[in-house]
């Protein structure tokens, strides 16, 4: 039929004819063909909000004069920090395109900034760049905190569920620590000024750590966090300075200088203290280290003694004595012996004497026939014949005894 | 060494270290039977020391003047 359509204009008219598809197709290539289209900012007052269950936002962003239709795709729409209203002024970010079955150009938002954002978010970027070159955030800046803070500092409002998380975390976790409150505001046009106020109050106690916290709130309520004066305060800080502003997903600047960012208030104090649980585990096991050390060093020490007993035994004087009592004994025995030998010796020699004796003796001889003669009168030997005169009295001995006999008469030999 | 402080008068992280600290020494061995008794006895001390501390602690809070805060934060 388009053909047709076609033919009959070529042979009856010199205009195109387009079906709508066509023209939308051409008007859409027309449009993305700009690139100013492709990436533009258009502000205006929201109007005709609605999401409907695809997760898609639609809305018009219109002034007094004119309006512009508008869609933003779910997957942006979630990364929004909350939902534009009716009525209210923003910016929106995308590019311009054209649905083709619907006739209808539009703007394909990807970002949205809300009111006065922009040019916060500007002077926010601005400030930012200039306190990072001068190294205010810098990793080396950063501090440790202590393992066991005796007294924390904690700048918040008073008011706030925030002080209440933090004392709550507080008794919980660590109740041996002090805790010093400063209030300041945390919110509004003097806050900035009164939280510097309360941070350089509460220096005076010199705490071992300072917990400056917030608890969660729009973009503008959290601002004060992004002052100089406050980014410069933290930085300033003797003690370290554990910040915990709004939720996760908020980092303001005064979170880039501090010493620690908590993702929460509750979480800073977590951060700041030790486990009081952990640390009741910890003891008893160090209970149980000490008794175990102590079974460990007596039964050592009783192997010890095992082992210095058997060693003293080894050099115990009783050894000694046995030994020299051995020794002794030795002695008498050989003594013993010697002089026995020494008798027999002896003994021998006698018994040969003895017999050398008898074998010189008199009666050995007398034995053979031999007598021995003596003079009655005077009992002398008779050796000689001059000894003797007849009619002398003698005492002759012969072996087995003696008996007297006369001389006869003198006989020279 | 000086001499020891009363667990009693000690702080938590002061008994706390130094049972630590004395643990160690033990498990070390190598010890004269009266030191090692002297140890085991301290240590009992400051297991109960800190022990105690844990259990009985109540936050100190203190509150400084002059905050006059009127806003709240919502959450």
């Amino acid at each position: 039929m388009l053909r047709d359509m076609s033919q009959l204009s070529i042979l009856g008219f010199q205009s195109t004819i387009w079906s709508p598809i066509e023209l939308n197709r051409h008007i859409r290539q027309l449009v993305e063909s700009d690139y100013r289209m492709g990436d533009l900012w258009l502000a205006g007052e929201v109007t005709n909000l609605s999401q409907p269950a695809s997760g898609h936002l639609y809305f018009t962003i219109r002034d007094a004069e004119a309006a512009v239709r508008c869609v933003m795709w779910k997957q942006d729409a979630v990364a929004l920090l909350r939902l534009p209203e009716n009525g209210e002024a923003i910016e929106t970010h995308g590019n311009i395109s054209v649905y083709e079955a619907g006739g209808q150009y539009q703007l394909y938002v990807d970002e949205i900034r809300f009111s006065g954002e922009g040019e916060l978010y500007q002077q926010y970027l601005l400030l930012k760049e200039r306190l990072e070159a001068e190294g205010l955030f810098a990793a080396e800046r950063k501090r440790a905190l202590p393992r066991w803070p005796r007294r924390i500092g904690i700048v918040t409002s008073s008011s706030g569920a925030a002080l209440r998380d933090v004392l709550n975390v507080l008794r919980r976790r660590y109740p041996l620590v002090e805790a010093i409150v400063s209030p300041t505001p945390v919110q509004g046009e003097a806050a900035p000024e009164r939280i510097v106020e309360a941070m350089q109050a509460v220096a005076e106690y010199e705490p071992d750590v300072l917990l400056l916290v917030r608890g969660g709130g729009s973009v503008e309520d959290l601002w004060a966090f992004n002052d100089e004066r406050v980014v410069r305060a933290v930085v300033a800080s003797e003690a370290p300075v554990v910040t915990g502003i709004g939720h996760e997903t908020d980092v303001l600047l005064a979170d880039f200088a501090a010493d620690i960012r908590a993702p929460t208030p509750s979480a800073a104090a977590e951060i700041a203290t030790p486990d009081s649980d952990e640390l009741k585990i910890e003891v008893s096991e160090m209970r149980i280290g000490l008794a175990r050390a102590w079974t460990g060093y007596q039964q050592r020490l009783q192997t010890a003694l095992q082992v210095q007993r058997a060693a003293l035994e080894l050099v115990s004087p009783q050894a000694r004595v046995d030994n020299a009592r051995q020794r002794v004994d030795e002695f008498l025995h050989r003594a013993t012996s010697a002089i026995r030998h020494e008798i027999a010796l002896q003994t021998a020699a006698v018994g040969g004497l003895i017999q050398t004796l008898q074998a010189v003796g008199p009666d050995t001889v007398l034995a053979r026939g031999y007598a021995v003669v003596r003079n009655s009168g005077d009992g002398s030997i008779v050796k000689s014949v001059s000894q003797v005169s007849a009619g002398d009295e003698l005492q002759v001995r012969v072996s087995d005894g003696d008996f007297g006999a006369q001389a006869t008469g003198r006989v020279s030999s | 060494m000086a001499k020891p402080k009363p667990p009693d008068e000690m702080r938590f992280e002061e008994a706390f270290e130094e049972l630590a600290a004395l643990v160690g020494k033990l498990e070390s061995g190598d010890l004269q039977l009266e030191e090692s008794l002297g140890l085991f006895e301290r240590g009992q001390g400051l297991a109960d020391r800190c022990s105690q501390l844990l259990e009985e602690a109540e936050l100190s809070l203190r509150q400084l003047e002059g905050g006059q805060d009127e806003d709240k934060d919502s959450e």
